[in-house]
């Protein structure tokens, strides 16, 4: 597939890696109770990861490679 | 505040307001000043992703069980990170090929299939059906609730309401009418709506900062924060519950995992998000920002679901309320007027924008891909009279609009009650899904056929009815349950929700990985059976390879005949009217320097090709096809012209290194072939060369031999000394003769390797005696000295005796002729070195020239000039002496200097029982 | 006065077998060696006939049947050519080069005199 240059495999990259920080192995560190700041341990690491995911996205789209 | 009329005129206010964006934008659009055309509106435009079920269904999934709901957003998240290709790759292919819709694209890549096209926009319908009744639900719903206030009711059951008297048919006819006004008031050629894109942008603002101001307001209008309000929830066993939802079971991932990719799937698939994200992008650019904004919005607009979900939980305990109308239901618990008015136009802006961008996108469909078809293939002579199409063109997309809102009502009314929300917008998720094998292996995989593709789509599209679609109708009392229970037919394997056995799995999970088993299976087992049809391929080459080729305008042009002008030009005209047909034709012109091409009586490829495609933006590429076809008078492709086509570009170069390789081989094979004309050459040249030489050598005793016996006989009278003298010649003469003939046929036996050797050990010792004793009369004859170095004891060599003898003999007799008569010396040694036996033979005679050093052991070759006729030798004593030598191992040389003699050298292995000793 | 012939070989007996059959034919008989030695004895000796051998050691008898042939001075001079070569270039060859007569070897004694009868005419 020649289509993917250097950007598109970064963030295709960035897709395994969200697929990973979303799912069991990781997802299943987190289920414990516990709060971060008053929020639940889970629902923090979701919304701290998912934000890492789209500032990492950002950077590789807006970044000349 | 809430009062009835209040809200009722709110609501048209915001209508109307949204209409006037569109208005406006249509307009800055016409004039050639596009609003939309920035990033920031691009990415906004594709949040109409977020719907009335985002709005309202994500908090009743989360207060059911956390964090359910967030897959819906993270798989998109993770898709777009993706889109740098896979999406880049569709925007090019659909600016190219003019794609109007998502059965456009499909159908266009297998080979411009009317009926593949047909077949998407059926399913697509079937499909989207649930989530347009879902919207309905939503408004609805949440009109009759707000109208309640101060009361806090949950709307009636469903089926007890008259139809006039139901909001949700009202909602859906004034959604239908505010469509129609949107979408269809005019065609445009390459199906693009400004004025939606702008409003459904501005929508998403709208339905962002409600949610957010209602999120806000729960977190720290009624509690202290987010901190106050999750410890309070966690004091609640069971809220504390749902705090860590996974607990353990690893059942409960699958189902997250398959969420994951089945909304990974949708943000592609689904009508709505292919048209905004495809046919109405205005630059390509615009994907760059969106990639990152549209996931940051989806964050934002679920950042707090979790505690709108919670806060409602913790305010109305012993589920009263249904979770799915917290987000309306506390604010008019806490008598926050303004916030709920608010919070229902939030609501009614994220339905609506969902309504307009899907019934438009399905409506393109159902009349470029379904119903023109069908028209021009079934009155085909009639549709070609009629002047003017584009009236026809609108009213079957108006009529499709208000028909898509009927059926949505219509499953609103049979089957709205059975799930939530959530659950009835994820079974058309799983219906796009069935795209997803046909579409991107389209793009990827130039094997996929359209037959393949059509297998799939079926095959994908039967299970998912039997397993999503049936259950709700029998959940709703329209089918019997014990179907669901029992299986059809009382069969258990075949129940809808555990087919062939395997339960356990909700029933989205359980669908899609039946659904895309059946779905990729057939695609690829029937692509794989059958080669894909010159049409298919050629398209396929150009949607698989198309961000590897340069950007080229008309993209390659594949038609061949020629069709005359005024009727090309007519045929356009009637599908956009005769002033964007001239305008096309000027178009063409300008791009191409031309002058006035609708003047020229005949149209080339290039122009039908151009034709084609704009035709193909209003009417889609099968249709375009077809139309263009009836006009054309085209010489068919063959196949083979079509691949050969294709592979040019890459054959070109195979074919060419291939050529590279033939020659290379070539000249090398002709460089050995000379290389061995040469050898034989010199080998026949040598071979004449013997044979003449043999032949002069044969010839020149036998000289001497008649003319002296002829003489004798002639002269009888010859006196006795001369007679004597003359027979002696005659005898030595024939000696000779004979000597030589012998040589040449031991060299002729040597050298064929017909040469008989009688093997057996050999003393050297006692043959260089006995050879030496037998030249003793040559050596008296020239006076030479003789001194031997003999050791008293060799071992012995496996050699042929006789040869042995004549290669000493040969050597001897050479020494004693080359010395000066008188002051010869010849000496002979024999030596034992490892593992040989060495002879020298040395004289002091005029020694040989280090020239003719290289060549005294070749055929005819003697010291000196070749045949001086000084020695009476052949010039071949030494050659046989040096092959008998070779045969048995040993070495054969001389060295010398001029004027100072030769030393002839040979050896020969010891045999191996001596060497081992 | 009697013929002159100048005998270029280097076998010796081929040479004597000539010598015999020449001397005994009456000819004045003069040898040379090789072809060197042939050339000068053209010169001092001034033979009416050559019987040229091909092979010899040196000059091949075709460069000295050249080189007669080139010198105006010997255009009378008779050249027979010997040769152990018989095939049909090589006798071509030699009458190009100007031999007058061409005889293989082995020759026959009697044919060899006739030749020689026939170059040289007996009346001087």
């Amino acid at each position: 597939m020649g289509e993917f240059d250097v950007r598109g495999q970064r963030l295709a990259a960035l897709c395994l890696l969200g697929l990973l920080l979303f799912n069991y192995p990781l997802l299943a560190v987190f289920n414990v109770q516990g709060a971060l700041f008053g929020v639940p341990v889970l629902y923090a690491y979701f919304f701290l990861a998912w934000a890492l995911l789209i500032a990492l996205m950002a950077l590789v789209i807006e970044r000349r490679g | 505040m809430l009062q009835g009329w209040v809200i009722v005129l709110t609501s048209f206010a915001y209508l109307g307001l949204l209409f006037a964006v569109a208005y406006y934008a249509d307009r800055r659009a016409d004039a050639g000043r596009s609003v939309i055309d920035s990033p920031y509106i691009y990415s906004l435009s594709l949040a109409v992703y977020a719907t009335a079920w985002t709005f309202y269904g994500s908090v009743g999934r989360a207060a059911v069980d956390g964090v359910g709901f967030l897959p819906i957003y993270i798989g998109p998240t993770l898709m777009i990170a993706l889109w740098w290709v896979v999406m880049r790759k569709i925007l090019r292919i659909s600016k190219q090929h003019r794609i109007t819709s998502l059965a456009d694209f499909i159908a266009s890549r297998y080979g411009k299939s009317a009926l593949l096209g047909g077949v998407v926009t059926v399913i697509a319908v079937i499909g989207i059906l649930p989530y347009i009744s879902l919207q309905l639900k939503a408004v609805s719903n949440s009109f009759t609730i707000v109208l309640q206030y101060p009361e806090i009711v949950m709307p009636a059951k469903l089926g007890a309401v008259p139809l006039l008297q139901d909001t949700a048919f009202w909602v859906a006819l004034i959604l239908a009418a505010f469509t129609i006004l949107f979408g269809t008031r005019h065609l445009d050629a390459a199906e693009h709506h400004e004025g939606m894109v702008a409003a459904i942008a501005f929508e998403s603002l709208v339905k962002l900062v409600a949610f957010i101001a209602v999120g806000a307001w729960v977190s720290w209008g009624i509690y202290n924060g987010w901190g106050d309000l999750f410890a309070r929830s966690a004091a609640e066993p069971k809220l504390a519950a749902m705090l860590t939802p996974f607990d353990g079971v690893a059942g409960s991932y699958s189902g997250w995992v398959w969420l994951t990719i089945l909304s990974m799937l949708a943000i592609m698939f689904l009508p709505r998000q292919f048209q905004v994200t495809v046919i109405e992008n205005k630059d390509e650019k615009h994907l760059n920002k969106a990639i990152w904004l549209f996931p940051l919005y989806m964050l934002a607009i679920n950042l707090f679901v979790l505690p709108i979900a919670f806060g409602g939980l913790l305010h109305f305990p012993e589920g009263g309320v249904d979770a799915d109308t917290f987000v309306l239901t506390l604010p008019m618990a806490e008598k926050q007027e303004l916030l709920a008015l608010a919070v229902f136009i939030g609501g009614l802006s994220a339905a609506t924008g969902m309504v307009i961008v899907e019934t438009i996108a399905l409506s393109t469909m159902i009349c470029n891909d379904l119903v023109m078809p069908v028209l021009l293939r079934l009155r085909a002579l009639r549709l070609n009279e009629q002047p003017d199409l584009s009236g026809l063109l609108l009213g079957i997309r108006r009529g499709a609009i208000v028909f898509l809102l009927l059926l949505g009502y219509l499953y609103f009314r049979l089957a709205g009650e059975a799930y939530a929300l959530v659950s009835i917008g994820l079974i058309s998720f799983a219906a796009v899904a069935q795209f997803a094998p046909a579409a991107l292996g389209g793009i990827f995989w130039m094997g996929g056929t359209r037959l393949g593709a059509l297998a799939g789509l079926g095959a994908g599209f039967a299970v998912w009815f039997y397993t999503l679609l049936l259950p709700a109708f029998a959940r709703s009392g329209w089918l019997p349950l014990g179907l669901l229970e029992n299986g059809p037919f009382g069969i258990e394997l075949l129940k809808p929700l555990a087919l062939f056995g395997v339960g356990g799995l909700d029933n989205i999970t359980h669908a899609m990985i039946w659904s895309m088993t059946a779905n990729i299976g057939a695609y690829v087992g029937v692509s794989l059976l059958r080669a894909p049809g010159a049409e298919e391929t050629r398209q396929a080459s150009l949607f698989v390879d198309v961000l590897r080729r340069p950007a080229e305008p008309g993209g390659p042009r594949f038609w061949r005949g020629t069709a005359p002008t005024p009727e090309l030009f007519n045929l356009l005209a009637r599908f956009v009217g005769l002033t964007n047909a001239a305008d096309a034709f000027a178009d063409y012109a300008r791009q191409h320097g031309q002058e006035k091409p609708e003047a020229r009586p005949e149209a080339d490829a290039e122009l039908v090709h151009y034709v084609e495609t704009q035709l193909a933006g209003v009417i889609g590429a099968a249709s375009a096809h077809i139309m263009v076809a009836s006009v054309v008078k085209e010489e068919a492709l063959s196949l083979e012209e079509v691949r050969a086509m294709l592979d040019e570009a890459s054959q070109i170069i195979v074919y060419s290194h291939r050529l590279e390789q033939k020659s290379q081989e070539l000249e090398r094979a002709t460089q050995e072939l000379r290389a061995a004309n040469e050898r034989l050459t010199e080998l026949d040249r040598l071979k004449d060369d013997f044979v003449s030489t043999v032949s002069h050598e044969l010839r020149t005793p036998l000289t001497s031999i008649r003319a002296f016996s002829e003489i004798l006989h002639d002269n009888p009278d010859l006196a006795v000394a001369e007679r004597t003298r003359f027979l002696n010649i005659v005898i030595k003469e024939t000696e000779r003769l004979t000597r030589l003939i012998n040589q040449i046929l031991d060299v002729s036996k040597l050298e064929s390797g017909r040469a008989e050797w009688h093997e057996s050990l050999i003393d050297l010792r006692e043959v260089i005696e006995d050879t030496l004793a037998a030249t003793s009369q040559l050596f008296k004859e020239r006076d030479a000295r003789l001194v031997r170095r003999l050791p008293a004891e060799v071992p012995k060599v496996v050699a042929d005796l006789d040869r042995i003898v004549q290669v000493v003999l040969n050597l001897l007799s050479n020494a004693v002729k080359f010395v000066e008569p008188g002051r010869g010396l010849v000496e002979v040694s024999l030596t034992e070195e490892r593992g040989f036996l060495r002879v020298d033979v040395r004289d002091n005679g005029p020694g040989i020239h280090p020239a003719d050093q290289d060549v005294i052991f070749d055929k005819f070759r003697q010291a000196g000039d070749t045949l001086t006729g000084k020695p009476q030798g052949s010039g071949l004593g030494l050659h046989i002496s040096q092959r008998i030598v070779e045969h048995f191992g040993g070495r054969m040389w001389v060295s010398s200097r001029a004027g100072e003699g030769a030393c002839f050298s040979f050896t020969l292995p010891l045999a191996r029982e001596a060497a081992l000793a | 006065m009697s013929r002159k012939v100048l005998i270029a070989e280097d076998e010796p007996n081929i040479v004597a077998s000539l010598e015999f059959l020449l001397r005994q034919s009456n000819y004045d008989v003069r040898v040379a060696r090789d072809g060197e030695e042939a050339l000068r004895l053209v010169a001092s000796f001034a033979p009416h006939l050559v019987l040229l051998d091909v092979m010899m050691p040196g000059k091949s008898g075709f460069e000295v049947c050249r080189h007669i042939r080139g010198n105006p001075a010997w255009r009378n001079v008779k050249v027979m050519m010997l040769s152990a070569k018989g095939r049909d270039i090589d006798v071509n060859q030699g009458l190009a080069l100007g031999a007058d007569a061409y005889v293989t070897k082995p020759f026959s004694t009697k044919a060899l005199l006739a030749t020689v009868r026939e170059l040289l005419p007996e009346d001087a």
